[in-house]
């Protein structure tokens, strides 16, 4: 066993809504560097174990382990900081300001921290950060739109202004929550690339896609989840030939 | 210079000081010229300033914030009373002393957000009104109001030898702050505390606050503390209320507990929607004009109405009396709420919405050529 290159490890987790168990026994290891793939039908549990990880649901027992560092009891802001970000299900952006601005305010989280007085700097004379802005939205084919109100881009656009909204803190682990939904065709291949680009770096992510043809073109391992439990666990490949799968999921959904 | 501020909001600085100095020329012919009502424009537009770098930039909708102003006044006066006479040691004083009053309300009140927030401040500043009528009265002097005497202490000012005859008015270096030197004190703090919103709007801390009215819970999954950036922009909100009520106590030394009432704090809520919550000149015009219709419509009595209804027919006449009467004198708030109705539902964004608006409708108006942006432009 390579334990020691698992950089997320969801040890034991359950987590109950009154009566609803959402999560029941979750044990997910991730590989540092790698790409896993979390995939189910609907309800399955799949967007309630992201909420987990990073800090916006409290699990009923179990914890979540980050390269050594316990993240359950941790606030949201300092799980970030560790070095995760997540691109949402329905897009979290600041929808009054400007796309460009959306893109630097992370950029500035992750060089100034959770908090600084910088009010007498003026935000113009930020060119590093503008420019790194600019770079990512280039990086995601958006920087046509950097002037735009982010609350008027399409879905799919606010999407993929979202993952730059991540990418540009360079985190070590990226939690993409069905990240091509709402996107064309050809944007949902520009994003594929893009993703297949970050792993070249050895960014490790855990997506969750219902769009196959995205699954198997970036995942190195993939968990399917049914009804709060992991039913089947390991490379595409198995995953493909496992009959439990076809039945709950594959079968069902495709 | 360059970076230090960008060419347009140089321009509306260079714009804002000259329209308020020379306020006492162009507000004559409105019946608005003299130092009193000046000194007032000055002092509110300050408060709705500092007001609006709360509301306007971190949506938190504080109704407590004349608590704030209070505090700024009384602890003006005690300065007169204790130190000196002199304007300078008292605004610092008033404004340090808000500030820390600030903090401490702002760190209670901020563990809740939206409605439960502004209900919180309501608390707050009505305890501090209550307070400064009954257990403070020491400090406050309860109802009769904090005043200045001829004997106050005024340690600084008998340290070097200086003496008053007849009662005791506010300086500056020697000088009264009464009248037009009243008025010029009062806006160059305005001038000043706008150059201090504008710097903070266009900071990186401006936009972080602005985020957090647009999404907060973005703010925090993206690693930001959110409470101190609303905590820092209570406590400068606060700041500047405590400046305004310090202003308020040097053209008029005398502090009373109804400064900090909640009608006082939901006027300055006024203020800033009438004008337009989170622009930078809205809310200051929103003061000016509130101000300006109080100080005439409350002047306004039967006498005045009858003769100005006089050429109706006798019997209608007076029912028009009877019925404009009751929206003037003490019943102006009435008139006030009213505008504040219209305002809200035809125009939430304020007056500089509707000046934007007309600007819009004359662009559009405009021979074609003149092709506006496709996309359409954030803030
Ligand atoms: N905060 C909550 N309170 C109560 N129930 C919740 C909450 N969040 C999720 N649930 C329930 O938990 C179950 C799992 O929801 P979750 O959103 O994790 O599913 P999902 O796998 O992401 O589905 P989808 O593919 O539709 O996004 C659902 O039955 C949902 O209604
Ligand atoms: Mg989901």
């Amino acid at each position: 066993m390579a334990n020691s290159n698992i950089v997320l490890h969801v040890a034991d987790v359950h987590k109950r809504f009154g009566g609803l168990h959402a999560l029941a026994d979750i044990d997910l290891q991730v590989e540092e560097g790698k790409t896993h793939a979390i995939i189910g039908p609907n309800g399955a549990g799949k967007s309630t174990l992201l909420n987990v990880i990073i800090g916006k649901l409290a699990p009923s027992s179990g914890q979540v382990v980050f390269d050594g560092a316990i993240l359950t009891g941790r606030k949201p802001y300092q799980i970030n900081q560790l070095g995760i970000a997540r691109v949402f299900q329905t897009p979290e952006i600041f929808s009054d300001l400007s796309v460009l601005h959306n893109v630097m305010i992370p950029a500035f989280a992750k060089r100034d921290g959770t908090f600084t007085l910088n009010m007498l700097r003026a935000l113009d004379s930020e060119t590093t950060i503008r420019e790194e802005a600019e770079h990512m939205l280039e990086d995601v084919g958006m920087l046509n739109r950097r002037d735009m109100q982010a609350g008027s881009l399409s879905r799919g656009d606010k999407r993929r202004m979202e993952l730059a909204m991540c990418l540009i803190q360079h985190p070590r682990l990226l939690l993409l929550d069905e990240p091509t939904a709402g996107m064309s065709r050809h944007d949902t291949n520009t994003t594929i690339e893009l993703l297949k680009k970050i792993k070249s770096r050895g960014m490790t992510k855990v997506i969750i896609e219902h769009d196959m043809h995205v699954v198997f073109s970036l995942a190195d391992k993939i968990s399917v989840l049914a009804q709060g439990r992991i039913i089947a666990d390991g490379t595409p490949d198995e995953v493909r030939g496992n009959p439990k799968v076809q039945e709950a999921y594959l079968g069902g959904a495709h | 210079m360059a970076n230090f501020m960008s060419r347009n909001d140089l321009l509306l600085l260079l714009g804002f000081t000259v329209v308020v100095l020379t306020m006492p020329i162009w507000l004559t012919p409105f019946g608005a010229g003299y130092p009193d009502l000046l000194q007032r424009f000055m002092i509110f537009g300050i408060f709705a300033v500092g007001f609006n770098i709360l509301f306007g930039l971190t949506g938190y909708l504080s109704f407590g914030h004349a608590a704030f102003f209070g505090v700024g006044s009384y602890a003006a006066v005690w300065s007169f009373k204790l130190l000196t006479l002199d304007a300078i040691p008292a605004m610092i004083f008033a404004v340090l002393i808000s500030g820390l009053f600030a903090l401490i309300i702002g760190f209670l009140s901020l563990r809740r957000s939206g409605i439960y927030f502004s209900i919180l401040t309501l608390a707050f500043a009505q305890m501090s009104y209550n307070l400064a009528y009954s257990v403070l009265t020491p400090i406050t002097n309860g109802e009769t109001g904090l005043q200045l005497t001829l004997n106050d202490p005024r340690v600084l000012d008998a340290a070097i030898g200086q003496t008053f005859v007849g009662q005791p008015v506010p300086t500056l270096l020697g000088q009264q702050l009464g009248g037009y030197a009243g008025f010029y004190f009062c806006a160059g703090f305005l001038i000043l505390s706008f150059f201090f919103a504008q710097r903070v709007a266009g900071s990186p801390f401006g936009m972080m606050l602005k985020s957090i009215k647009s999404n907060q819970t973005r703010m925090q999954f993206t690693g930001f503390n959110t409470r101190p950036y609303a905590l820092s922009a209570f406590v400068i909100s606060g700041m500047y209320a405590g400046l305004a009520g310090a202003l308020l106590a040097v053209t008029d030394p005398l502090a009373g507990a109804e400064r900090m009432q909640w009608t006082a704090s939901g006027e300055v809520v006024l203020m800033t929607i009438l004008g337009g919550v989170g622009t930078l000149v809205g809310p200051v015009i929103g003061a000016w004009i509130i101000k300006y219709f109080e100080n005439i419509l409350s002047a306004l009595n039967d006498n005045i109405l009858t003769q100005f209804w006089s050429f109706l027919p006798e019997g209608l006449a007076e029912i028009v009396v009877k019925v404009t009467s009751k929206f003037v004198g003490d019943g102006w708030h009435l008139t006030l709420g009213l505008v504040f109705v219209i305002i809200v539902i035809f125009l939430p964004g304020g007056i500089m919405e509707g000046v934007r608006r007309m600007a819009a409708t004359a662009r559009r108006s405009d021979p074609p050529g003149a092709k506006s942006h496709q996309h359409q432009p954030a803030e």
